[in-house]
């Protein structure tokens, strides 16, 4: 009975975590694993999402809307939504609504969904690693 | 953004492996060692499949 209880605020600690690093991870990238004290993991993955991201834009990058109508527009929406707070904040300054006009512009547009795409799969992680999972 | 960087494809394929290959290296494998050498490898199929497709291509054209 006393090891029932003692146990309870233990689980309840993992659960909240396993949500909110996954969340955090999302938002901003590698913050899933900084807040686990994975500070090389989460610095390193932090590195490069943001770099990819900034490299693209910086490379004149398309980023997707939500109402891009057609499909590879909606997947291409849904690479970008990956990036979290770096998605959030290009859409509310604007940035990356350019035409893709050449092709340092297209590589641009892959970077940026890439690291999209590359969050999720570091999310993922930061998800096991809170579950204890992964190490 | 005003400011515009280009890069020539290869420079683009060498940084996106360089990141990505990071990414893999520490989100599918547990230890640390194991981590470097499965970004190391990441890194060495992406720079090895720049190539290849390039010679194909080249072949390809020819």
């Amino acid at each position: 009975m006393a090891n029932s209880t003692a146990s309870k605020p233990a689980t309840t600690s993992v659960s909240i975590l396993s949500v909110i690093a996954p969340a955090i991870g999302w938002l901003i990238p590698g913050a899933g694993h900084l807040i686990q004290k994975k500070w090389i993991r989460g610095f390193l993955l932090m590195a490069s999402v943001f770099i990819l991201f900034i490299l693209g834009l910086l490379m004149q990058g398309h980023v997707y809307k939500p109402n891009g109508g057609d499909i590879l527009d909606i997947l291409g929406f849904i690479g970008d939504l990956g990036a979290g707070g770096l998605y959030i904040v290009s859409l509310a300054k604007d940035l990356g609504q350019g035409a893709i006009a050449h092709a340092s512009a297209d590589y641009g547009t892959k970077f940026m969904f890439v690291a999209g795409l590359l969050n999720f799969i570091s999310v993922a992680d930061a998800y096991h690693i809170s579950i204890g999972k992964k190490q | 953004m005003n400011a515009t960087l280009t890069l020539s494809h290869f420079s683009a394929a060498l940084v996106f492996s360089i990141f990505a290959s990071v990414v893999f290296g520490i989100t599918q494998r547990e230890t640390t060692r194991d981590q470097v050498r499965y970004g190391f490898y990441c890194f060495c199929m992406f720079i090895g499949g720049v190539f290849v497709g390039g010679w194909l291509m080249w072949l390809l054209r020819r």
